[in-house]
C-alpha cells in the first residue's frame, strides 16, 4: 500500500488499483456521515478531485494520487458511509482505477514515510 | 440614552481596569487619516416620543390598503393574518434568538423549523423542503443554480408567464454564475412555450401556475416532456393560498418547487421581509441550498432536532458551498407556519375558495362592464385588456381612493402589454369594494 | 351532641421538608416542570379542525376541470388556544437576547429595541403594497431615501444598493457590481479576489458563486493581513486581480491598521477594496468607510441597527458603494425629484449601467423600518456612543479573562470582539466545545466557537455595548470559575453539558446519516 500527503492510500493489483483516505484522514474528519463515489467511466489525471468524504462539521475533497480509469466504485458507501471509519483502509475504498501511468506510483510514500510524515504534522 | 446601560462611573473604571486613559486609546489602530473629531453630520439623539412622531409622518404619506378598496396583487397578496400570529412572533424567545447553532437551548426554534419543512412539503406535494430561503424570487433563482448542479447542464428556459421580477432576479444570478438563459415572450396562457426551448444543454424549465396573468395551468404533460428531454421542472409558485384549491406542483410531477409564502402569515411590508419556500425531490436532497433542519435523539435518547447537512453551506465547504447563503427567513417561516397550523387543511381549503368566489364574483360584474377578461383559468387573480394604457387608469382609480391592481407596464416594458391590468381580489375584498372598482373603472374608461 | 372543637386545624405545610433527599427522576410526560415537553402539530389525532373562522362556500369551479386538488392536504389545523399553548411551550426551549447574554461573536446579539417593532406594524407602513401606484407610497419612499442618507453618511459613501436581502446577498450585490465595473472597462479578465484565511465562509463562497478564483493571504502573528505577501499575491495576480475581500474590524476582532495601505496597493492594481461590514458596530459614528478607501461594503441592518435576529433571518443587506461603482447598482432604486418621490424598476436611466436585480419588489422595507428608528433614536452621537461602549465592553471582557483564558493576539486593544484560543486548555480533557457547553448550564449562550479558523479552537466573544457592566462582571465571574473548574480537572461538569438545558447533547451523526426531514 502506497500513500500521499492528502493521506489517500492506493493498493495496486496488476494494472487497477484501489482507492481509499488512511485511518489518520478518517479519525480525523469524525464520523463519517456521506460519500460522493465517482462515476465508473470517469478519467482522472493525478490530483484531480474525484470524491468527497464528509462528516458532520467537516467536508474534504479527495484528490486522485494515480490518474487513470475509474473501473469500480464503492457503491455500499453512500448508504453506510460509517465503513470509512471502520475499515478505512479495507472496506471503505472509494474507487478502483485502471492505471494508465503507473511510474506515478513511485512518487508516493510507502507506509513507514507515511507514518514518519504523520509524526511531523 | 436608552439603550445604552453603562454609565460614565462605569466607563471610567472599566478604562482603569483596562489599564487606558481614554476610549480614543481603544482606537489607536486607526490610521490617521480616518480619524475624526466630533459626529458626523446627523441629527442627534431622540427620544421615542419624538422617534415615533417622525416615522408617523412618513405613515401618513401613504395610503394604507385598510383605508381603499384593495385589488393589488402580481407576486404579493393582502389577506387576514390571525392576531396569535403576530403575537407569537413578538414573544422574546423566537424574535431576538439567533440561528440555532446550539441545539440544546434552540429547540424551540428547531421543532418550528421541522414543522415547517413538513407543512411546505406536504402543501406543495414534495418529499423534501428546506427550512425557507429569502423569498420567492431568490428561491427560484437558487431553484434554477440547482438544477445546473444536478444536470451539469447550462441553459434555463423560463416562461413567458413568469413574473418579470422574478424573471429578472433568475437572470442576476444565473447569469453571475455562467448561466445561459433564454426567456419565452411574455404569454397569457402558454407556459408550455418552453417545450420548444428545450435542447440538450437545458438543465431546466421555470414555470408559474398561477402566472403572472393569473392563468392556473396544469404542468403535468410538460414536467413528462421537460423530464424526457433530461431537464428538470421548476414550478414557481407566488400566490401560495391558491395550494388551498389547486393540484400542488408535486401531483403535476415538479422536480424543484419555489414558492412565495408571503401569503400565509407575512405581512405585505411593501415587498419584505418574506419568505421563500423551498421544496425538491428526495434524490436531489444534497444539492439544495440553504438551512435543513433533522430529527435526531439527545443523550439521553429524546427525540431532538439539529441542523443537519450543513457540509453543503458556505461555513464549511467555503468556495465550493451549494449557495452563499447563511440565513434563512427564521421568523417570517415561524409565521408561516403558525397561521399554517391555525388554518389547517380545512381553514385553507375554506380561504382559497372564499378567494376563488370572490375573484370570480368580481370577474362575472367587469364582464358585465363590458370589460374585457383575458386569463382564461384562475385562482384569484385575473387580467383585463382596458381600451387604454393601465398605467393612467391605476393612477385615476388611486386618485379616488381605490388601488385598482397592477399595470403590466409596471412590471414589463413590453408595448403589447400597456393596457393590460392585473387584478386580485382575496377574502379581504367586500362586496362594496368590488362595487366601487366597477364603478371606478367606469368612469375613468 | 357532641362540642363543636373550636381551634381551626386546617392547615398545610408552609415550608419545604429539607430533610427530604432530592433525587432526579423522570417525569411521566417527559417535561420538567414549567418546561413543557410538547409534541409535533403532527402528532394531534384530528386533523379536521381549523382555528380560523370562515364559513364553508359552494363554488363552481368547472373551468379548473383536472386543476382542482384532489389529494387530503394532510395538513393539521389548531384553534386558536393549542396553537398558543404549541408556541409558547416551543418557546421556553429558546434562548433569547432578551434572556441573557447572547455573546457570539461577529453576530452583534444587541438588544433588539421594542419601539422598532412598533413602527414596523404601523398602518401605513407595515401593510402598504410593493406594486401600490407610487403616488400612493411617497411616504415609503420618503423612508427608503431617508435611511440611504443616514447610511450614505455614516459610512462616508456616495451611493447605497438596498434592495439585498441579508449579508451574503450584500456580498453578491457587491461583487457584481465589481464584476459589472470590470466588464464595462473591458476587464473582464479580471477574475481574481484575494481574501485573508480570517474570512467568514460567505467571502470564498461568494467570490465562487460569481466564477471569481479565491486567492488567500496570509496573516501576521498579529492577526492582521501580512503586506507582504499582499503584495506577493498582488503582483502574482497581475492583470487577474479583481479585488480584495476584507473583513474591518477583522474577524479576530483587530482593526486593519494598514488598511488604507491595503486600499491604495488594491486600486493601484486595478482592483477594487470591498468590504465586509459585518463588524461595522465597532466603528459606527466614529469610522467612516469611505475615508479607508473602501468600494463597496454590505451593512448587517440585522447586527448593527438592531433589527431582530429572529431565530435566523429575515436579515436586511443594503451596500454603500464608492463613486466608481454608483452607477453599477441593481435596479430598483428610489430617485427624489422636486415633485416627491419615484421609483426607477426597469433601469430606464441611460447614465447609470445596473447589473440586473437582486430579488422581486425592493427589499426588505420591515427592516428598514425598524433600522431607521433606530437610528433616529440613538442619532449621530448615539450612535458614536454605541461604537465606544462596544469597544469598551469587549476590551473590559478580554481583560478581566486575559489572565485565565489564552489570548492569541494580546498587544494592544481589541474592538467589538475578544478573541481567545484553547491553548490554556491543553492537557484538561476540555475542548473548545465543553466549555462553550458548560456555559449554558450557567445560563449564557455560548461565545463563537472554532471561527475564525485561523486560531486553535477559537472563542469569539461580542458582548455588545447593550450589556451592562453588571452583568459583564457576572459573566466574567461565571467563565473565571468555569475555568478554574476545567484547569482542576473537573471533567465531567464539561463532558456531560450542558446538564440543565431543555435538551441534552445531540446526536449530529444520527442527524445527516439518516436525514429525516419532515414528519412521517
Amino acid at each position: 500500500m502506497k500513500f500521499t500527503k492528502d493521506h489517500e492510500w492506493v493498493e495496486v493489483t496488476g494494472d487497477t488499483a484501489l482507492v481509499g483516505i488512511t485511518a489518520y484522514a478518517a479519525n480525523a474528519l469524525g464520523d463519517v456521515v456521506f460519500v460522493e463515489i465517482p462515476e465508473v467511466g470517469k478519467s482522472l489525471t493525478k490530483g484531480d478531485s474525484f470524491a468527497v468524504v464528509e462528516s458532520v462539521k467537516a467536508a474534504s475533497d479527495v484528490y486522485a494520487p494515480v490518474s487513470g480509469e475509474v473501473v469500480a466504485a464503492n457503491d455500499d458507501l453512500p448508504n453506510s458511509p460509517d465503513t470509512v471509519n471502520a475499515a478505512p483502509e479495507s472496506a471503505g475504498w472509494i474507487a478502483k482505477v485502471k492505471l494508465s501511468n503507473p511510474a506515478e506510483l513511485d512518487e508516493l510514500m510507502d507506509r513507514d514515510a507515511y507514518e514518519a510524515y504523520l509524526d511531523t504534522l | 440614552m436608552r439603550y445604552l446601560p453603562l454609565s460614565e462611573a462605569d466607563r471610567a473604571s472599566m478604562l482603569d481596569t483596562i489599564g487606558v486613559k481614554s476610549v480614543d486609546d481603544l482606537f489607536v489602530d486607526v490610521p490617521q487619516s480616518a480619524r475624526r473629531s466630533g459626529t458626523v453630520d446627523l441629527p442627534t439623539f431622540a427620544g421615542e416620543l419624538e422617534v415615533e412622531a417622525q416615522l408617523n409622518a412618513f405613515a401618513a404619506q401613504n395610503l394604507s390598503p385598510a383605508k381603499a378598496p384593495f385589488f393589488v396583487g402580481a407576486g404579493a397578496y393582502r389577506h387576514h393574518i390571525p392576531a396569535t400570529v403576530d403575537h407569537i412572533i413578538q414573544r422574546s424567545e423566537f424574535l431576538t434568538s439567533y440561528t440555532p447553532y446550539q441545539p440544546e437551548i434552540a429547540q424551540g426554534t428547531l421543532q418550528v423549523l421541522f414543522e415547517f419543512q413538513t407543512q411546505v412539503a406536504r402543501l406543495t406535494g414534495m418529499p423534501v423542503a428546506n427550512a425557507s430561503l429569502y423569498d420567492g424570487s431568490t428561491a427560484a433563482g437558487e431553484g434554477v443554480l440547482m438544477a445546473q448542479r444536478i444536470t451539469k447542464r447550462n441553459k434555463a428556459v423560463l416562461s413567458g408567464g413568469l413574473h418579470p421580477h422574478y424573471r429578472e432576479t433568475i437572470e442576476t444570478l444565473a447569469h453571475a454564475v455562467g448561466i445561459e438563459t433564454e426567456a419565452c415572450p411574455m404569454v397569457v396562457d402558454g407556459e408550455a412555450e418552453v417545450l420548444s426551448h428545450i435542447d440538450a444543454g437545458t438543465a431546466c424549465v421555470v414555470v408559474q401556475t398561477p402566472n403572472v396573468f393569473g392563468t392556473a395551468t396544469d404542468l403535468t404533460k410538460i414536467a413528462e416532456a421537460a423530464q424526457a428531454a433530461g431537464a428538470l421542472l421548476i414550478v414557481v409558485v407566488t400566490e401560495v393560498m391558491s395550494l388551498g384549491l389547486l393540484k400542488s406542483p408535486g401531483e403535476m410531477g415538479a422536480d424543484i418547487v419555489a414558492v412565495e409564502g408571503q401569503s400565509i402569515g407575512v405581512p405585505l411590508s411593501f415587498g419584505g421581509p418574506y419568505v421563500g419556500l423551498f421544496a425538491a425531490k428526495e434524490k436531489y436532497l444534497r444539492n439544495m441550498p440553504g438551512r435543513l433542519c433533522g430529527e435526531t435523539v439527545d443523550a439521553d435518547g429524546e427525540r431532538g432536532f439539529v441542523l443537519t447537512l450543513s457540509t453543503r453551506e458556505q461555513h464549511i465547504r467555503r468556495d465550493k458551498a451549494t449557495s452563499n447563503i447563511c440565513t434563512n427567513s427564521g421568523l417570517c417561516a415561524l409565521a408561516f407556519s403558525i397561521h399554517m397550523s391555525l388554518l389547517g387543511q380545512e381553514g385553507l381549503k375554506r380561504v382559497a375558495k372564499i378567494n376563488y368566489a370572490k375573484a370570480h364574483a368580481l370577474k362575472d360584474q367587469l364582464v358585465a362592464a363590458g370589460i374585457e377578461v383575458v386569463t382564461p383559468r384562475f385562482f384569484n387573480e385575473f387580467t383585463v385588456k382596458l381600451p387604454k394604457p393601465a398605467a393612467e387608469v391605476v393612477e385615476a382609480l388611486a386618485a379616488k381612493g381605490i388601488l385598482g391592481g397592477v399595470p403590466v407596464s409596471r412590471l414589463d416594458a413590453d408595448p403589447a402589454l400597456a393596457n393590460h391590468l392585473i387584478i386580485a381580489a382575496t377574502e379581504t375584498v367586500t362586496d362594496a369594494d368590488m362595487s366601487a372598482l366597477v364603478a371606478g373603472l367606469k368612469e375613468v374608461l | 351532641m357532641a362540642d363543636t372543637p373550636k381551634m381551626n386545624t386546617v392547615g398545610r405545610p408552609s415550608a419545604p421538608d429539607f430533610d427530604i433527599e432530592h433525587t432526579s427522576f423522570k417525569t411521566l410526560l417527559g417535561g420538567r416542570g414549567l418546561l413543557q415537553s410538547e409534541k409535533l402539530i403532527f402528532e394531534w389525532d384530528d386533523y379536521h379542525r381549523t382555528g380560523v373562522d370562515f364559513a364553508d362556500v359552494a363554488i363552481d369551479t368547472s373551468d379548473l376541470g383536472d386543476l382542482v386538488r384532489g389529494d387530503t392536504l394532510n395538513l393539521p389545523g389548531l384553534t386558536e388556544p393549542e396553537a398558543v399553548r404549541h408556541y409558547v411551550r416551543l418557546s421556553q426551549k429558546n434562548h433569547a437576547i432578551d434572556l441573557a447574554l447572547y455573546p457570539l461573536g461577529s453576530c452583534t446579539m444587541k438588544h433588539n429595541p421594542r419601539l422598532n417593532e412598533k413602527m414596523a406594524r404601523v398602518s401605513g407602513l407595515g401593510d402598504i403594497h410593493p406594486l401600490q401606484p407610487v403616488s400612493t407610497v411617497q411616504g415609503a419612499l420618503a423612508l427608503m431615501d431617508s435611511l440611504a442618507h443616514w447610511l450614505k453618511t455614516l459610512t462616508g459613501m456616495p451611493a447605497v444598493a438596498l434592495t439585498p436581502k441579508a449579508g451574503a446577498n450584500g456580498e453578491l450585490c457587491g461583487l457584481l457590481a465589481i464584476k459589472a465595473a470590470h466588464e464595462a472597462k473591458g476587464q473582464g479578465q479580471r477574475r481574481t479576489v484575494l481574501v485573508p484565511s480570517s474570512a467568514h465562509g460567505t467571502n470564498p463562497a461568494t467570490a465562487a458563486f460569481v466564477g471569481y478564483t479565491v486567492r488567500e493571504i496570509g496573516q501576521t502573528n498579529d492577526g492582521r493581513v501580512d503586506l507582504e505577501d499582499l503584495k506577493a499575491k498582488i503582483a502574482a495576480t497581475g492583470d487577474q486581480l479583481a479585488a480584495i475581500m476584507l473583513t474591518n474590524p477583522n474577524t479576530c476582532g483587530l482593526f486593519e491598521r494598514d488598511i488604507v495601505t491595503i486600499a491604495e496597493l488594491i486600486h493601484a492594481a486595478g482592483g477594487y477594496f470591498y468590504c465586509d461590514g459585518a463588524n461595522f458596530n465597532a466603528i459606527v459614528g466614529r469610522v467612516r468607510p469611505g475615508d479607508l478607501g473602501v468600494d463597496a461594503m454590505h451593512i448587517n441592518l440585522h447586527k448593527t441597527f438592531s433589527t431582530p435576529h429572529g431565530g435566523g433571518g429575515p436579515g436586511a443587506g443594503p451596500v454603500v458603494l464608492s463613486e466608481a461603482l454608483a452607477a453599477f447598482a441593481p435596479r430598483p432604486w428610489v430617485v427624489s425629484s422636486g415633485q416627491g418621490f419615484t421609483l426607477e424598476e426597469h433601469g430606464e436611466d441611460a447614465s447609470k449601467a445596473n447589473f440586473g436585480r437582486m430579488c422581486a419588489f425592493h427589499g426588505q422595507m420591515g427592516m428598514y423600518i425598524r433600522a431607521l428608528t433606530y437610528m433616529l433614536s440613538h442619532g449621530s452621537d448615539g450612535l458614536k456612543q454605541v461604537a465606544e461602549d462596544a469597544v469598551l465592553n469587549a476590551n473590559y471582557i478580554k481583560v478581566a479573562l486575559g489572565d485565565v483564558m489564552s489570548v492569541p493576539f494580546p498587544d494592544g486593544p481589541c474592538m467589538h470582539e475578544a478573541l481567545f484560543d484553547d491553548s490554556w486548555l491543553e492537557g484538561t480533557g476540555v475542548t473548545t466545545l465543553d466549555f462553550a457547553k458548560a456555559m449554558i448550564d450557567e445560563g449564557f449562550h455560548p461565545m463563537t466557537m472554532y471561527f475564525p479558523l485561523v486560531v486553535h479552537g477559537a472563542m469569539l466573544i461580542e458582548p455588545t455595548e447593550t450589556e451592562s457592566k453588571a452583568e459583564l462582571d457576572r459573566f466574567v465571574a461565571v467563565l473565571r470559575a468555569l475555568a478554574e473548574a476545567a484547569l482542576d480537572g473537573d471533567v465531567s461538569r464539561f463532558k456531560g453539558a450542558p446538564y440543565l438545558a431543555p435538551a441534552k447533547r445531540l446526536d449530529e451523526t444520527r442527524a445527516a446519516r439518516q436525514p429525516k426531514l419532515t414528519h412521517s
